[in-house]
């Protein structure tokens, strides 16, 4: 029941924020202003209850939820492999970089203020 | 003989039949993935997308076919991106704390990944339009498809690079971190979930929480933080060029 009523809160949340981003003409997409809106919400008792189960649940799963994507990636190759391998070293040498920087600034604050 | 085509044919034609095979496929993927010890190479995604794929080829099956059914999986992600608001909220306490070092990471992070593979893409030669749409290729794919399109590149091509990101970041991850340095105590498993999350999005994060839950739950952290500051930055970024 409870995961039931938390499912409908994030669905409920995601057409504020879909309704929210077209109305305001907005350049974020729906379902970010929804979590906004429910990291709002949160701090009500009766809210966190309800969305516990159902986020740890999505969230818990959420490499299933990119299959179907995915799936599309695959059949939609041709598109990588006409720009080829040069399309494929800049997305690698990129996640590299992004990877390498984030760990390492975070680790750098990290460790030169906290005790 | 051609009863059985026929029955192929019916049941490929309905919705069922994406579904059933998406979420059977996956589990498959996960059971195998955890008797390798959960080894990066046994990705659960990557595994599932190429016996999907491979299904699909074989059996001549349409994607639209396939999508009609596995949209029910696909449309979760919608609510799934609302309930990133949840880790967040959980380590409130320490965000609150240290939200400015959190945001600084995240920013960096996401404009290193960002920047350079636009810098390199430019360099290469590549069409702005492939440019533009590897701008979000570190957001989860929902997201980067609307930053995307909202930026004038292919929604298709942005969910494209996004997923692949995710691959490489959730496969080539581990030696990287260990080349880097980035070790196993408290600090480490924050700075390799965070990253996973920052530049690797959604199938690093589900990486990070398999490996380790501190560093899934920092993964999830970083996810939530890169949703908001890369809808927000990117288009401000791009109209200054």
């Amino acid at each position: 029941m409870q995961a039931l009523q938390g499912l409908a809160i994030l669905l409920t949340l995601q057409s504020a924020g879909e309704a929210l981003s077209r109305l305001l003409q907005l350049p974020y997409p729906g379902p970010v202003i929804g979590m906004v809106l429910l990291l709002g919400a949160l701090r009500w008792q009766a809210v966190q209850v309800r969305v516990q189960t159902v986020a740890s649940f999505l969230l818990d799963h959420l490499s299933l939820l990119f299959v179907p994507v995915g799936v599309g990636v695959i059949t939609q190759f041709g598109l990588v492999a006409e720009h080829g391998l040069r399309l494929l070293v800049v997305i690698v040498v990129s996640t590299w970089i992004g990877l390498a920087v984030t760990a390492l600034v975070l680790r750098r604050l990290m460790k030169t203020t906290s005790p | 003989m051609t009863d059985f085509v026929q029955l192929w044919v019916y049941l490929a034609s309905t919705p069922l039949f994406g579904l059933n095979a998406t979420l059977v496929v996956y589990l498959l993927a996960l059971a195998f993935y955890t008797r390798m010890r959960q080894a990066p190479w046994a990705n659960p995604v990557l595994w599932s997308l190429v016996v999907l794929g491979a299904g699909l080829h074989a059996t001549g099956t349409a994607y639209p076919t396939y999508f009609a059914g596995a949209q029910f999986i696909h449309f979760l992600l919608g609510p799934a991106v609302v309930a990133l608001a949840w880790p967040l909220w959980q380590r409130r306490a320490e965000l609150r704390a240290r939200w400015g070092r959190f945001t600084l990471a995240a920013v960096a992070g996401g404009a290193a990944a960002a920047g350079s593979a636009v810098g390199l893409a430019w360099a290469l030669g590549l069409p702005s339009e492939v440019m533009l749409s590897l701008a979000p290729k570190s957001v989860t794919a929902p997201v980067a498809m609307g930053i995307a399109d909202k930026l004038g590149g292919s929604p298709s091509l942005a969910a494209v690079f996004a997923v692949v990101t995710g691959l490489v970041g959730a496969l080539s991850a581990k030696p990287l971190f260990a080349l880097l340095g980035i070790g196993k105590d408290a600090t480490g498993w924050m700075a390799r979930g965070f990253a996973l999350g920052t530049a690797a999005h959604g199938i690093g994060a589900a990486r990070a929480l398999q490996v380790h839950p501190d560093a899934g739950a920092w993964a999830a952290l970083a996810l939530g933080l890169q949703v908001v500051t890369a809808a927000l930055l990117i288009p401000l970024a791009a109209r200054w060029f």
